[in-house]
């Protein structure tokens, strides 16, 4: 299979006075082309810095990419020149963030923001990017029209309208979406994943959807991965993990959602708390909260088990030391 | 049934003046809660769920209408007579980090309303922190974080900080504004069954008001849902699960994401965005988004009516729709 | 029955060991700490205002005999005479020890200083955060007040209100705390409007909290940070408004050894003696920026958000 993108072993670390905060741990994660891949994990699970550290925005200091490599189309993001990173980012790789309100320059209107970023990747008069600035606009359903007005004017479902037509103006091969519903009520929320769904399936754009909600992804992504304190504990096709996931973790994660489908008289949490980044727990970073946590789970780092062709999970019951891990 | 009403709430009003004129935040509300029982409220953001919430508690003082609490009239109640009633009516806050003070640690919060409500005197400082301790301890916050401050802890914990000083009083009526949406879904489950547990051993009724339908399926007896300051439907929360029958609950329902790949989601897409609650118009608030709405919606505002026996819409062609 | 609760959360209830907490004020004095120049600066303030007490108690305990005989007697003998081993900083136009002079002078200059920016302090505050609570006409009416005050350029009003009053230690003081009353009004109305809105405020109205509880156990404490940053830099600034007016010939009146009317008397004779201009100067302009780099330090230490 083609991959656009091919995250190997990449290790992300955030270098601060109170010690180093291990974000991201040898990630591996492949997104194949055209495809959608939806990347689920809690607060400070390090999905965002994944996001970012894919387009190189972490800041030195404190973070750095400490490891592994990112390929991008067989280039090494890691490794290319600020330069180069420059023509990648917007053009063929763009970011819609979380939050609409903070993502748009409140003294600029909405149209010169579309304009500039087409006239910054691409060699157009100003009335060519004009021109394509109020297609865009048509495009996510703003009448092209209100393009002289400024953020503070539209509401915050049209403001992420605008965010993804900046994202998608110069027809990238990647987007990255960091929880763009997040901030937007239920049924703004139906509206914009209605608008990229549609919009992706026009441009055949590929999309790393990041998101704490298992609905979002059920709905829009064709693959899964599991992020839980830097690491992927598991990952594989939308079906493999939502109708036959095998980490605790991944089971704990369904079974504590109250479900509109289903009636349940009390939910199941995942007992205890997140870890902290700074201070990772030996071993299995779940087995504190895990219930099936034995002795190697404790000591030793379970590595990555293929269930079944393109289904990873990272967790000593299926791995090589399963009968270790019965035996006990 | 037959149970007590614990509060009852006439023709509730909420006005703010803006520069732009009258803001209809709540709009001719009226709902009982019976005793034990939790009401959840629904709605989008700036449907004045919040500001109902809270003009129940004359937090903001309501333009008109009536809050019976205990079949008494708390809008006719005196500065001492309110004060008074705060031990029997208390809310919970959405956001951990902004409803707790920075500046006091765990068993400061915790003993704020005790003080301040003179449960216990300035000398009885032993008697103070044993309550504060058996707080904590019905909330699940262990006792070592007894002198930590909020900004130490997580959303979690610090959302049981805002339970423990919600129920310090031994309130009998809570008003829970979002409890759980600023949380990590594994936390959020475990504040839910929390909330749960309490409310069974204490007796507890609440009016849980959300934007996540999920999790006032879950929680709630009676469902209630708002839009743009106007109830359009109010029903058993089986019934409005079964079969919604307002063109806004429905388009609600099916918006939310079901996490099950083998859903196959038949979705409404709505048109528009809410629109302005400054000086409305007479009608239907939604019309200008519904599919089904006709030249008799305008003009004339929609009264809630029983559709089905319990089963209240404020929707005139909810007959030929469904 | 209450133990249903607790099974929420038995791997919390279990351990019990207590956490060490950790305060915001427990932060921003070990993030100060790490700023060199400013621990340097402060510990240079403490042992000035150390040395201010001790003149002081010198004072009380000798009924003054040693501040008589050294800082204000005249010994026309020895005007002008460079520093020396036994007068480190040289005597001044009418023979006395400079560096007595400027250390007997802390009380006036510093001391002085602090005494009417807390004066300052505790009335803008208090009418600050009345304005910025209740909001509305009693705000408009009270920053506009404080508008009025604004206007008038600072010097100009202390100089008005001293020739009204007429120059003496209690007048400059009074002076100088009126002009900083708008500034420290200002500052504590904009945080007290952020910090009302603040849903912890709401709680404290839902369990029945009084006004004044509000404003001073909940508001107030959240809203000293950008007010200490104030206050040491209003010191700064009243330390030169004081010299200032003393140069005028409308403060502190001589003899009396404060710095800028040291200053005052020295300026005639710049060109003759070098020294008596230069250390009282001197002592001005370390102490003020001493004064200004703490502040600094305390703007970084207690808003962390502002320096990245």
């Amino acid at each position: 299979m083609d991959n656009i993108l091919d995250i190997k072993d990449l290790v992300v670390r955030y270098e601060t006075e109170d010690g180093i905060v291990r974000a991201v741990n040898s990630v591996s994660l492949e997104l194949p082309k055209g495809a959608s891949l939806g990347l689920v994990g809690e607060t400070g699970a390090g999905k965002t810095t994944l996001a970012k550290s894919v387009l190189r925005l972490i800041q030195w200091p404190p973070g750095k990419i400490a490891g592994g490599s990112i390929m991008y189309q067989g280039e090494d993001l890691t490794a290319i020149s600020e330069d180069a990173m420059c023509k990648i980012r917007g053009k063929e790789i763009s970011m819609i963030f979380q939050d609409p309100m903070t993502a748009l320059n409140p003294v600029m209107t909405v149209g010169k923001q579309i304009s500039e970023a087409i006239a910054a990747h691409e060699n157009v008069s100003s009335e060519q990017a004009d021109e394509k600035m109020r297609e865009m606009l048509t495009m996510v359903g703003i009448d092209p029209e209100r393009a002289g007005e400024y953020p503070h004017q539209f509401s915050g479902g049209m403001k992420q309208r605008v965010v993804i037509a900046i994202a998608l103006a110069c027809n990238p091969r990647l987007l990255i979406a960091d929880e763009p519903t997040t901030a937007l009520d239920v049924t703004i929320q139906a509206q914009v994943l209605e608008l990229i769904k549609n919009l992706r399936s026009r441009l055949g754009t590929s999309m790393l959807l990041i998101t704490h909600d298992l609905g979002v992804v059920a709905q829009n992504c064709e693959y899964v991965a599991i992020m839980y304190a830097g690491e992927i504990i598991e990952k594989g096709s939308l079906r493999d993990v939502f109708k036959n996931g095998l980490h605790p973790y991944t089971k704990g994660l369904f079974a504590s959602i109250p479900k509109l489908n289903e009636d349940v008289d009390r939910l199941k949490p995942i007992d205890g708390l997140m870890p902290d980044p700074a201070n990772l727990p030996e071993g299995c970073k779940f087995h504190p909260r895990c219930s099936m946590a034995k002795e190697i789970c404790r000591c030793q780092i379970p590595e990555q088990t293929e269930i079944s062709p393109g289904h990873m999970v990272c967790c000593h019951c299926f791995g090589s030391h399963k009968d270790a891990w019965k035996g006990e | 049934m037959g149970k007590e009403n614990l509060l009852e709430v006439r023709r509730l009003k909420k006005y703010f003046s803006t520069a732009a004129g009258q803001l209809h935040a709540v709009d001719d509300v009226s709902f009982e809660i019976a005793k034990g029982e939790t009401l959840g409220v629904v709605g989008e953001s700036g449907c004045g769920k919040s500001t109902l919430g809270r003009a129940v508690l004359r937090l903001h003082e309501p333009t008109s209408g009536e809050v019976l609490f205990d079949g008494k009239n708390i809008l006719d109640y005196g500065k001492a007579e309110m004060k008074a009633l705060k031990r029997d009516m208390q809310l919970i806050f959405q956001d951990p980090f902004s409803s707790l003070n920075p500046r006091m640690t765990v068993s400061q919060s915790i003993a704020l309303p005790l003080t301040i409500q003179g449960v216990y005197k300035k000398k009885e400082k032993e008697a103070l922190n044993k309550k504060v301790r058996e707080m904590m301890d019905l909330v699940g916050l262990a006792q070592r974080f007894v002198n930590s401050y909020p900004h130490e802890l997580d959303g979690g914990r610090r959302q049981r900080i805002g339970i423990a000083r919600a129920l310090a009083l031994n309130p009998r009526f809570i008003v829970c504004d979002e409890p759980v949406s600023a949380l990590d879904v594994s936390i959020q489950a475990q504040i839910l069954n929390l909330m749960q547990d309490l409310q069974r051993d204490m007796g507890l009724t609440y009016m849980f008001i959300t934007h996540d339908l999920s999790v006032v399926k879950h929680l709630a007896d009676k469902i209630m849902v708002m839009y743009l300051g106007m109830v359009v439907e109010h029903c058993d929360v089986k019934q409005l699960f079964a079969k919604p029958l307002h063109p806004y609950t429905k388009a609600l329902l099916s918006a939310i994401p079901v996490p099950d790949p083998d859903v196959e989601m038949d979705r409404i897409i709505l048109k528009g965005e809410i629109s302005s609650p400054i000086d409305p118009k007479p009608g239907c608030r939604f019309a200008g988004r519904c599919i089904y709405a006709t030249e008799a919606c305008h003009g004339k505002d929609i009264p809630l009516t029983e559709t089905e026996p319990g089963h209240y819409t404020a929707c005139i062609r909810v007959k030929e729709i469904n | 029955m209450e133990a249903n609760a607790l099974k929420n959360n038995t791997a919390e209830v279990g351990r019990t060991e207590q956490v060490k907490a950790r305060s915001l004020w427990a932060d921003a004095v070990r993030r100060f700490k790490k700023n060199k120049m400013a621990v340097i600066s402060l510990i240079f303030l403490l042992v000035l205002a150390g040395i201010g007490v001790t003149t002081l108690v010198i004072d009380w305990a000798t009924d003054s005999s040693i501040y008589d005989e050294k800082v204000i007697d005249q010994n026309l003998m020895q005007r002008f005479e460079a520093p020396s081993k036994e007068h480190v900083l040289g005597l001044d136009e009418f023979g006395r020890d400079i560096l007595l002079r400027i250390l007997w002078g802390t009380r006036y200059s510093l001391f002085m200083s602090i005494a009417a920016v807390l004066a300052a302090g505790i009335f803008g505050v208090m009418i600050g955060a009345v304005a910025g609570y209740y909001g509305g006409r009693v705000d408009n009416v009270i920053m506009r007040l404080m508008d009025i005050v604004l206007s008038l350029p600072y010097m100009l009003l202390a100089i008005a209100i001293v020739a009204a009053l007429g120059p003496g230690l209690v007048n400059v003081l009074i002076s100088i705390a009126i002009g900083y009353i708008p500034e420290f009004a200002r500052i504590t109305r904009a945080s007290v409007m952020t910090i009302r809105e603040r849903e912890f405020i709401e709680a404290a109205k839902a369990v029945g909290a009084s006004d004044m509880t509000i404003i001073f156990r909940q508001i107030l404490p959240n809203a000293m940070a950008p007010l200490i940053v104030e206050a040491t830099m209003a010191v700064a600034g009243a330390i030169l408004s004081i010299a200032g007016l003393s140069f005028l010939g409308l403060g502190i009146q001589p003899p009396l050894p404060e710095w800028g009317a040291m200053l005052t008397n020295a300026r005639g004779y710049i060109r003759d003696a070098w020294h008596i201009t230069v250390f009282p100067g001197l002592a001005i302009l370390i102490t003020i920026l001493a004064l200004n780099i703490i502040g600094d330090g305390l703007r970084d230490a207690l808003d962390p958000k502002l320096k990245n």
